[in-house]
C-alpha cells in the first residue's frame, strides 16, 4: 500500500520535473535576448532538479543510494548558480549591455 | 607575486589535515569498494582537491560551523521562493504574450565576508527569473525578468535572512 502511494508520488514528481524541463526548454526558444534566457536556463536548472531529485530519491528508499542522490543534488544546485554567474559575468565584461531597465528607486546610499 | 600569496591565504596544518579526513571519509563511504587501484584514485583526489582548494583561497575564508548548523533553515526558506519565482517564470513563458519587463537592480550585499557574498549572489541566481551578473566591492548587479521580481529583490529579504545565517 504505502509502496504504491509513494510509487504514485515519485511519478508526480517525475513528471513535473520533465515539465520543467519542457517548459524552459520553451523559454529559451520564446524569449528575446540573451540575459532573459538565462533565466529559461535557471528553470530547468534549479526547479526540474529539485522536483526530479526527489523523485529519484522517492524510488530509491532509504538507502546509501538516496544519500548519494541527495548529494548529487545539492552539489548540482551549487555549482549550477556558479555557472550561471560565470556566463552572464563574461558577457557583461566583453560588453554585451542587457537591454533593460533600471530600477531607479533607491535604497539608503545609493548612487546610481 | 605577493598578491598571489595573499589570495591563497595561509593554511593552517591542522586546517589542511581536517579537509584532508572529510575528503577521504566520503570518498570511502560513497565508494564502497575498497581495492587499491580505487584507494589509490581517492587519495589522488583528494590531494588534488585539497590543493585547488588552498589554490582558490579555501582556507583564507574559513566558515563557522554555527553557520552550517543554520544552513538547513536558510535553506528552507530559500525553497520556498525557489517554487514562488519558478511558478511565476513558467507562467510567463507559457503566456502567449511573453509579458516580461526585464529589469537590471543594484542591490547591497550587506555582507562583510566573501563566503556570504557568494551564498547571497547563489540563492539570487538559483531563484528562477533573477541572475546576479556582476559582483564588485559589496555591491550585486542583478538581471531581472520581470519589473516585479526587480521590486522584490528590492525588499532585501535574502540579505536579512543570510545575517542571521552568519551571525544570528
Amino acid at each position: 500500500m504505502t509502496e504504491t502511494v509513494l510509487d504514485i508520488l515519485s511519478w508526480i514528481l517525475l513528471c513535473l520535473g520533465g515539465c520543467f524541463v519542457l517548459i524552459g526548454g520553451i523559454g529559451a526558444l520564446r524569449l528575446p535576448s540573451f540575459y532573459t534566457r538565462l533565466h529559461a536556463a535557471s528553470l530547468t536548472e534549479t526547479m526540474a532538479t529539485l522536483l526530479i531529485f526527489a523523485g529519484m530519491m522517492l524510488q530509491a528508499g532509504l538507502s546509501l543510494a538516496t544519500l548519494k542522490l541527495a548529494a548529487i543534488m545539492v552539489f548540482l544546485l551549487l555549482t549550477g548558480p556558479t555557472a550561471s554567474y560565470a556566463l552572464a559575468n563574461a558577457a557583461l565584461q566583453s560588453g554585451m549591455r542587457p537591454k533593460a531597465g533600471r530600477l531607479d528607486g533607491s535604497f539608503e546610499g545609493e548612487q546610481t | 607575486m605577493s598578491d598571489i600569496s595573499f589570495q591563497r591565504g595561509k593554511a593552517l596544518p591542522l586546517q589542511v589535515a581536517g579537509l584532508l579526513l572529510a575528503l577521504m571519509a566520503s570518498w570511502l563511504l560513497w565508494s564502497g569498494i575498497y581495492k587499491p587501484l580505487l584507494l589509490g584514485l581517492g587519495l589522488f583526489s583528494v590531494v588534488l582537491s585539497a590543493w585547488l582548494a588552498q589554490r582558490m583561497g579555501f582556507f583564507r575564508h574559513p566558515i563557522s560551523l554555527r553557520a552550517l548548523l543554520r544552513l538547513p533553515a536558510y535553506w528552507g526558506w530559500l525553497l520556498q521562493e525557489v517554487v514562488k519565482s519558478s511558478l511565476d517564470v513558467a507562467r510567463i513563458i507559457l503566456t502567449p504574450s511573453l509579458p516580461i519587463s526585464p529589469t537590471t537592480v543594484e542591490l547591497p550585499a550587506a555582507t562583510s565576508t566573501e563566503a556570504g557574498r557568494v551564498i547571497l549572489g547563489n540563492s539570487i541566481t538559483l531563484s528562477p527569473g533573477t541572475v546576479t551578473i556582476d559582483v564588485h566591492g559589496d555591491r550585486l548587479l542583478v538581471h531581472c525578468l520581470t519589473r516585479e521580481s526587480a521590486l522584490e529583490l528590492k525588499e532585501l529579504e535574502a540579505q536579512r535572512r543570510l545575517a542571521r545565517l552568519e551571525l544570528g
